[in-house]
């Protein structure tokens, strides 16, 4: 058990990103209702960020900001080792606004698609256009 | 962080994300996905990445789960699915 | 369709776990993510910006090209929704109620009847699916809103030593309106931040982050590099950038606080801008 727990804490995040992944690419392609597929969608997202704060991380290292005298000009050297990579964390923190953004507005196109065909699902929904077309 | 308890919370995050799609009422996968976020959030809090944490807890445990909620109230609760 | 997604996820996440043997080690610190740039930017960050949390002056500064994207990304989002569901409604195309406040009485008007006058002191409009009984709900939120929104503007401006900044900061004043808009009623929250507003915010607050980098630009620098402003400010090269990243980040926080508004406007009434959640 104690050999197992490091072998699995190495590659576990990894693990669960993929299967977030996965997860969130399934709503997007099997599930029938357009809500589900967009919570698929954010699945989805999440698991991307997931996948780039588990590389930042560095065992040992302490949060992105650098301790010491904050208002003074003299500080010590700083050892890259002893900090979490940040460059990361900047880059995701900003695709998590855009995400709900974009959530904003994939619900907006479903709030239309319903006043349109009184349905969420996509089925009904196809059917709907080949009767239209049909006609 | 290589505690079981980092390991837990992530397997946490895999069971309430099945939860979220599994749940055959659009409400109730809103409020389960509410709970997904928040867990990812505890996730990465303990992996180091505060600001993201911060964001997440924000964005995707308040703000999503309100602006998904909306989106319900105004087409239906039911799903096939 | 659910067999084929099922041999499609299968065949893909099968894949990638394979290969996850070829990734490094959770918590390497010698993996190439973490070898490359960010040392420089940990080593030298506080002597450059003069910013001890590290992730606000890459977000800011030295990537700061890339986050005016994001905000106008952000922007862009809040139109799409707009463009997506506003219309323009009549008064009188809906069924309304409305309460006689001497009275007690609730009236129905149907569609077609007259209207009471907007500001009328003997009627108040009430929404379709009313509910009585919100006194704590109501007052909960009046004590609790105006301390998330000071934690809101500290978490703007003290973004440079702790957890937060523009982002975070904005979506925690978008949060205590909705909060206000929930607890009270949609009509009420238009009132005070009307749509107009949101738009103009908005655009403010991408105006704010472009105008910051084109002022650099005039003062014969490179776009977005705030050392140019030192002059202006009448600090040190290092100190402008200090504040310059305070600027864009004041800019983040209008853009995203706007649009968050305003794409819960729209969400919550389904474009109408008169019942909401």
């Amino acid at each position: 058990m104690n050999d197992l727990l490091p072998l699995i804490a190495d590659k576990y995040n990894y693990w669960i990103y993929i299967v977030l992944m996965m997860l969130g690419l399934y709503a997007m392609i099997g599930k029938n209702n357009l809500v589900k597929k967009i919570i698929g969608m954010n699945i989805f997202q999440t698991s991307i960020i997931l996948f780039y704060v588990s590389i930042a991380y560095k065992k040992g290292g302490t949060l992105p900001i650098i301790m010491g005298d904050a208002h003074g000009g003299g500080h010590a050297a700083v050892h890259a080792a002893d900090y979490i990579n940040p460059l990361p964390h900047c880059l995701m923190l900003t695709a998590i606004v855009v995400s709900v953004a974009t959530l904003g507005v994939a619900l907006a196109l479903a709030i239309k698609i319903y006043r349109q065909y009184g349905t969420l699902e996509e089925d009904d929904i196809n059917h709907q256009i080949r009767m239209q077309a049909g006609q | 962080m290589t505690l079981p308890i980092d390991l837990a919370i992530l397997t946490l995050v895999v069971i309430s994300g099945i939860g979220a799609l599994a749940v055959k009422d659009l409400l109730g996968a809103s409020i389960v996905f509410s709970a997904y976020s928040f867990l990812m959030c505890l996730a990465w809090a303990s992996m180091g990445a505060v600001d993201v944490a911060f964001t997440e807890a924000a964005v995707g445990a308040g703000v999503s789960t309100v602006f998904c909620v909306a989106a319900v109230f105004h087409t239906t609760r039911r799903t096939k699915d | 369709m659910k067999f084929l997604a099922m041999i499609a996820v299968v065949l893909t996440g099968g894949l990638l776990i394979f290969h996850t043997g070829a990734f490094p080690d959770f918590g390497d610190a010698n993996s190439p993510a973490n070898t490359y740039l960010s040392p420089y930017y940990l080593e030298n960050g506080q002597a450059d910006t003069h910013a001890p949390n590290v992730v606000t002056s890459v977000l800011a500064d030295y990537r700061g090209y890339d986050t005016m994207f994001e905000t106008t990304v952000v922007f862009a989002a809040g139109l799409a929704c707009f463009f997506l569901l506003r219309r323009k409604q009549k008064p009188g195309d809906t069924p309304r109620m409305y309460r006689h406040l001497p009275t007690g009485v609730t009236l129905h008007i149907k569609e077609g009847g007259t209207l009471p006058a907007e500001d009328s002191a003997v009627f108040r409009r009430l929404d379709s699916e009313f509910v009585p009984h919100q006194i704590i709900i109501k007052n909960t939120c009046r004590i609790v809103i105006p301390f998330i929104q000071i934690f809101a503007l500290y978490v703007v401006a003290h973004g440079h030593y702790s957890p937060g900044g523009g982002f975070q900061g904005g979506v925690l004043l978008a949060a205590s309106f909705i909060l206000y808009a929930i607890s009270h009623d949609l009509r009420r929250a238009i009132r005070r931040f009307p749509e107009k507003v949101a738009a103009l915010f908005g655009s403010m607050g991408v105006l704010i982050y472009a105008g910051t980098g084109v002022l650099c630009l005039l003062f014969g620098a490179n776009f977005l590099n705030y050392e140019a402003l030192a002059p202006l400010l009448g600090v040190s090269p290092v100190m402008a950038r200090s504040h310059g990243i305070l600027i864009v980040e004041i800019g983040v926080a209008f853009a995203v606080m706007a649009v968050i508004i305003w794409i819960y406007y729209n969400l919550s009434s389904a474009g109408k801008h008169d019942e909401g959640l």
